[in-house]
């Protein structure tokens, strides 16, 4: 059987954004039995694994840092495509089209991010009669662009929220729009997205600076700096509804998704269905997307945007977003479907495989995104090993999507999202308790927090959720003498079960010394442990009273504890079994040379080792410190030098920019100085702590 | 390997599952419910309490004021040193912790000296505060001294802190003229960057002794002698040794007990049980090791003697290390025993235990009097080469002869030609027997390091075992008897 593609119809956008419709794609089936995935990481993964299911042949796409990388262990093949910029390897289409061709590839899934949503490279693979699975190139222009897709939805009937989208974009005209829509107001710019190019004036009086200030930040960003304004609604709600369309015109939706508690405009946290709403409203909310979705001639899965008023839960339509969503598993979790599937076969050319009543809607899902980033730190993002990761076992209610293993590198060149942990319940209450229980890595505390927090917990979420209540989301994590007792057991055993390794390696393990361990003659061994968390020393004194049981003190000897326990191992999880003063507990550890970690039912917490003075004394002795120098604070690229050789500078004036993880990092004089040497230049990697710029020589 | 060791670790019990009831268990007589033992339980408490007494005293090191003094100056105690260098959680056995105790004022904690033995990267080693096999250069080091850095294999010097020369600066000045600073005469930079006398270079005591486990992890020593067998515990509890041993050291109890509660599974295969019955001899386990045994039950006659030094020849011919557990009054004296040529019997036990060159480790666990006293001891202590270890329990007492027998015997000689009454010959013993139980005691020739050290009677398993694996560090060689009267 041969299948092939045809255009059914188009719909085109006029240059003054006038819609028109025509004939587009008409498709017979068109069999996808091999298929390129241009997306890495937890994405590409969850792609191949459909796609495996449904016997298609999978290839992967990798840069130069992802060479060893999950998605490219698990496809069948895997192409080099460039190194580690994204412009060089994911964004970089037409290397990706090539790669295609060569490995004999039908279509293209392009996953989220990267090239999902771009124009060009949609119509390109159509153009070289390759299937983009995704909606057609003109839909994703027409929705990209946020006052052209206001306007198709305003003609659609669909509801969307007051506001000026106006081509004259002088500061008066802007103003006068502002005045007339209402104080606050939020200003957007019309090509943004992920909460860039985005600032809300409170008042006239802040109007202006906020507007030139959204329009540097769009200008740098996105290369435009049109700017749309829009009715702030103080407590909104994110609710997204998912839709599905065929290439016969058929569309239905798979109920909403509430992803109202953001940080950095971000999304952290996701459930479906949203709480607290009506059928009507649940039904409405379905039927205004599914009406956006055909008003843009849309193929394939879909997302439809709206606030939702939090208080008179009146909803407009925000934007759509035209690709898969990070969040997708909770809308398969309550429905059943598999979205990859129905993207593939739908753009394969089947006609949906359900119609909107046979679509279930049962139980409740959670998301959370685990991300490599200090909540407590403004949520800024980390890159580095991952010494240690354990997950959750995964079941048919637990799904635990990541694109890492233990031991890889959390690069600054991409999204620094580790893995997201997905949870079922039959109601609610349920899904959360289930999402409680599961403990991770980084930001994992923080989304225990969260999900622990009475608010989230009775539904009442907003997107300043995590702005409002901020007192009680971080509490106090100074740890409590449990921990730090479990912390010192875990070194002790640690210890001890490295030196009985070597002793069994030395066919010794019986010997006196090793099974007497810690004898000394008429008097109790003891040791003090040096436990760092953040800045604050905690010491412990262990006094061995045998070889398996322990008096630890935390307050340096007042009082005691009556410690044992032991280390289990399973899958790469060590588990530490402890009774302390008769009372057991359980938690799991990880312990290197520099840190010992404690997962608990609160979440990690991370002790720093003490480290030998010799140590930093050795490289003391190699540098003099960050007197006479600036250094990167974290990998990255060197986005702007703003210094050069022979300056003078200010202590705090700003030297260079770095950008790590998508964000921009300022590095600023920590004195006066004049610059002696400049060592990079704009557009190089840097590692953490490379000298970036040297000053004169001052001596303390 | 972590599933191996975590057996190790959770199952202690995995040990006593190995037991299995066998004929040579020593089947115990003793009754714990008796008023004797717990009276002898109760006494033995309060010599362990006061050994550990004296110990913490030691352990406190020469005072708060000295130990800030110390410290301040960035260095680290001595105990401290120890513990980082060995391995976190190896035993140590550390010997004569109470050596110079109560002499020079008591002002000396352990002779100013800590030696010990405890596993260092895995590899058991000698460890003296001051100089091992490994010459660690943590104070000042002159004259004789210097040359102990020069002759080691390798040596780590601390910055600004270890000196070497052969005559420090006010020598050197009264000798040339030339005034120079200790640090720069012989510190750690011109040692190890001029002269060459040093190898590393630590810039603290921690580096040092970071530096020394690196160097001991590289020595590529191979011990011939592992415990790679799953081992017994003792069936009886340890804790019952304190009402074993009676406080008067004349009643007399059988050593057999005090073997069921040190040796593998209580397991003891004795030979000539009949024949010399007050030296008992035979063969057990400690962690898997065989060793051989010899116990005193009494007053050593000819034919114990005979006994003993038929044994210690079998061990010496197997290489199998030998255990005394001393209990000694002495060999017999009077007309009949010096017919039946007790002194050439006794000879021959004196004789072959000297000449035997395994590993021989002595505990007295009662009294060390006479010369059984000399036949077992003072001359192993001549023989410098085999490792031998001797330690005495708290309540041990050791000299030529008991108190009471001495008070007599010098009363005796004393009062030649005066005319004491009774009240005067009491007082003149009484002197006597103070005098003999203060320098009899345990106390007092641990002080003047006659011995190893007092232990705890519940950690003689241990300590017996350490000083095994200790002692099974070098090779056994083989054994030249001298001549045998016969």
């Amino acid at each position: 059987m041969v299948f092939y593609l045809q255009p059914q119809y188009l719909i085109k956008c006029t240059p003054q954004g006038i819609l028109q419709s025509s004939r587009r794609w008409k498709s017979t089936l068109r069999k996808i039995d091999k298929l390129l995935i241009a997306n890495r990481g937890e994405i590409a993964c969850r792609v191949i694994r459909t796609a495996k299911r449904l016997g298609v042949r999978t290839v992967a796409v990798y840069s130069d840092v992802d060479k060893n990388a999950l998605h490219v262990a698990m496809s069948d093949e895997s192409y080099r495509i460039g190194s580690a910029a994204t412009s060089e390897s994911y964004l970089n289409g037409d290397k990706l089209l090539k790669v295609a061709k060569v490995a004999s590839c039908q279509a293209i899934h392009p996953g989220y991010g990267f090239l999902s949503e771009n124009v060009e490279f949609a119509e390109n693979c159509q153009r070289q009669d390759i299937t983009f699975i995704g909606p057609p190139a003109s839909a994703i222009r027409d929705m990209g662009i946020k006052s052209t897709s206001k306007a198709i939805m305003s003609k659609a009937g669909v509801p969307i929220i007051e506001g000026y989208h106006g081509e004259d974009q002088s500061n008066d005209r802007l103003k006068e729009e502002a005045k007339t829509i209402g104080f606050p107001i939020m200003i957007k710019a019309v090509r943004g997205g992920g909460g860039k190019g985005m600032r809300i004036a409170y008042s006239e009086e802040e109007f202006i600076e906020a507007l030139e200030s959204a329009r540097t930040e769009s200008q740098k960003a996105f290369g435009d700096s049109v700017v749309l304004l829009e009715k702030f609604v103080a407590e909104p709600r994110h609710v997204e509804v998912q839709v599905f369309a065929d290439t016969y015109g058929n569309g239905v939706h798979l109920y909403e998704r509430d992803c109202s508690v953001q940080r950095r405009h971000q999304k952290i946290i996701e459930e479906a269905p949203a709480p607290d709403l009506s059928n009507d409203l649940r039904s409405e909310l379905g039927a205004a997307a599914v009406r956006a979705a055909k008003a843009v001639g849309y193929v394939g899965a879909g997302t439809v945007e709206f606030i939702l008023d939090k208080n008179t839960h009146k909803f407009h339509f925000m934007e759509m977003n035209t690709r898969l969503q990070v969040e997708h598993p909770i809308t398969e979790m309550i429905t059943g479907i598999d979205l990859v599937e129905w993207q593939i076969k739908i753009a394969s050319g089947e006609k949906l495989l359900l119609t909107q009543k046979e679509i279930p809607l049962k139980g409740h899902a959670f998301e959370a995104r685990i991300y490599a980033e200090d909540p407590r730190g403004g949520f800024l993002p980390g890159a580095g090993p991952l010494l240690h990761l354990s997950t959750p076992a995964s079941s048919k209610d637990v799904r635990i999507e990541t694109g890492v293993r233990e031991g890889d590198e959390v690069s600054v060149h991409y999204d620094p999202m580790i893995a997201k942990l997905v949870v079922w319940g039959e109601n609610r209450p349920e899904a959360l308790s289930k999402l409680q229980i599961a403990g991770l890595e980084t930001n994992v505390n923080f989304l225990l927090d969260l999900a622990k927090h009475p608010e989230f917990m009775a539904g009442n979420v907003h997107t300043n959720f995590i702005r409002d209540h901020y007192d009680s989301l971080f509490r106090d994590d100074t740890p409590n003498e449990i921990l730090l007792i479990q912390a010192s057991l875990t070194m002790i055993l640690t210890d001890r079960i490295a030196e009985i390794n070597e002793a069994v390696s030395r066919d010794d393990q019986y010997n006196p010394f090793v099974v007497e361990s810690t004898f000394r003659i008429n008097h109790e061994h003891s040791r003090n442990i040096k436990l760092k968390f953040k800045d604050k020393d905690f010491i412990t004194i262990i006094k061995y009273a045998n070889n398996s049981e322990y008096r630890i003190s935390c307050d340096g000897g007042k009082s005691s504890y009556i410690v044992n326990g032991e280390i289990s191992k399973s899958n790469n999880k060590l588990t530490l079994n402890c009774t302390i003063n008769g009372v057991k507990s359980k938690v799991n550890i990880f312990r290197n040379d520099d840190i010992l970690a404690i997962f608990d039912q609160n979440g990690k917490v991370q002790f720093s080792l003490e480290q030998p003075k010799f140590l930093s004394a050795q490289d003391e002795a190699a540098s003099t410190g960050l007197l006479n120098k600036a250094v990167a604070p974290m990998p990255g690229i060197l986005d702007k030098l703003l210094v050069k050789t022979g300056d003078v500078v200010k202590k705090g004036d700003s030297l260079f920019v770095l950008i790590a993880m998508k964000m921009e990092h300022v590095v600023k004089a920590n004195r006066d100085a004049t610059i002696l040497n400049v060592l990079f230049k704009a557009g190089d990697n840097v590692a953490k702590d490379a000298t970036i710029v040297q000053f004169d020589e001052q001596t303390e | 390997m972590f599933s191996k060791s975590n057996i190790l670790l959770q199952n202690s019990c995995l040990v006593q599952i190995l037991r299995n009831t066998s004929a040579n268990v020593i089947k115990t007589q003793v009754d714990v419910q008796t008023p004797q033992f717990t009276d002898n339980h109760c006494r033995m408490v309060q010599l362990v309490n006061e050994l550990k007494y004296k110990t913490e005293n030691v352990l406190k090191g020469g005072g708060e004021k000295a130990i800030k003094r110390h410290t301040s100056k960035g260095k680290l105690l001595v105990r401290d040193r120890i513990n980082l260098l060995l391995d976190k959680n190896s035993a140590f056995l550390e010997l004569s912790a109470l050596a110079a105790n109560d002499m020079y004022d008591g002002s000396i904690n352990s002779a100013g000296i800590i030696t010990g033995i405890g596993k260092v990267c895995g590899q058991e080693c000698i460890i003296a505060a001051n100089d091992a096999t490994i010459a660690i250069v943590m104070g000042s080091c002159t004259a004789g001294g210097a040359y102990v850095p020069a002759m080691a294999d390798e040596s780590i010097i601390i910055k600004q802190q270890g000196t070497i020369f052969l005559a420090g600066p006010p020598l050197v000045k009264a000798a040339t003229g030339e005034e120079v600073s200790a640090e720069d005469l012989g510190g750690a930079d011109l040692h190890c960057s001029i002269s060459g006398v040093t190898d590393h270079y630590a810039l603290d005591d921690e580096h040092a002794l970071f530096l020394a486990r690196q160097i001991v992890k590289n020595l590529n020593r191979k011990s011939s002698n592992t415990f790679n067998k799953p081992f017994e515990s003792p069936l009886y509890d340890s804790d019952e040794l304190y009402g074993i041993i009676d406080y008067d050291l004349q009643k007399p109890f059988d050593v057999r007990e005090i073997i069921a509660r040190i040796f593998d599974g209580s397991k003891f295969d004795e030979i000539k049980k009949k024949y010399g019955e007050t030296l008992v001899c035979g063969f057990s386990k400690l962690y898997g090791k065989t060793v051989g045994i010899v116990g005193n039950n009494g007053v050593l006659f000819s034919e114990s003697a005979m006994k003993g030094a038929h044994f210690v020849q079998i061990c010496t011919q197997r290489k199998i290390p030998i255990i005394f557990l001393q209990n000694i009054t002495g060999f017999m004296v009077g007309r009949q025993a010096e017919i039946g040529g007790i002194a050439k019997h006794g000879a021959k036990l004196v004789t072959a235990v000297a000449c035997a060159k395994v590993p021989k480790i002595t505990v007295i666990i009662g009294g060390s009097y006479g010369a059984g006293n000399f036949g077992i001891e003072i001359v192993c202590v001549e023989d410098p080469i085999q490792p031998r270890f001797l330690y005495m329990w708290p309540n041990a007492k050791i000299s030529v002869m008991g108190g009471a027998q001495a008070a007599g015997v010098l009363s005796d000689v004393t009062s030649k030609g005066k005319m004491w009454n009774e009240t005067e010959k009491k007082m003149f013993e009484k002197t006597v027997i103070d005098q003999f139980d203060k320098e009899g005691s345990s106390y007092f020739s641990s002080a003047r390091l006659w011995d190893d050290g007092i232990i705890d009677p519940k950690d003689t398993r241990k300590v017996l075992g350490l000083s095994l694996a200790a002692a099974l560090n070098s090779e056994v060689d083989e054994t030249d008897f001298g001549i045998f009267r016969m």
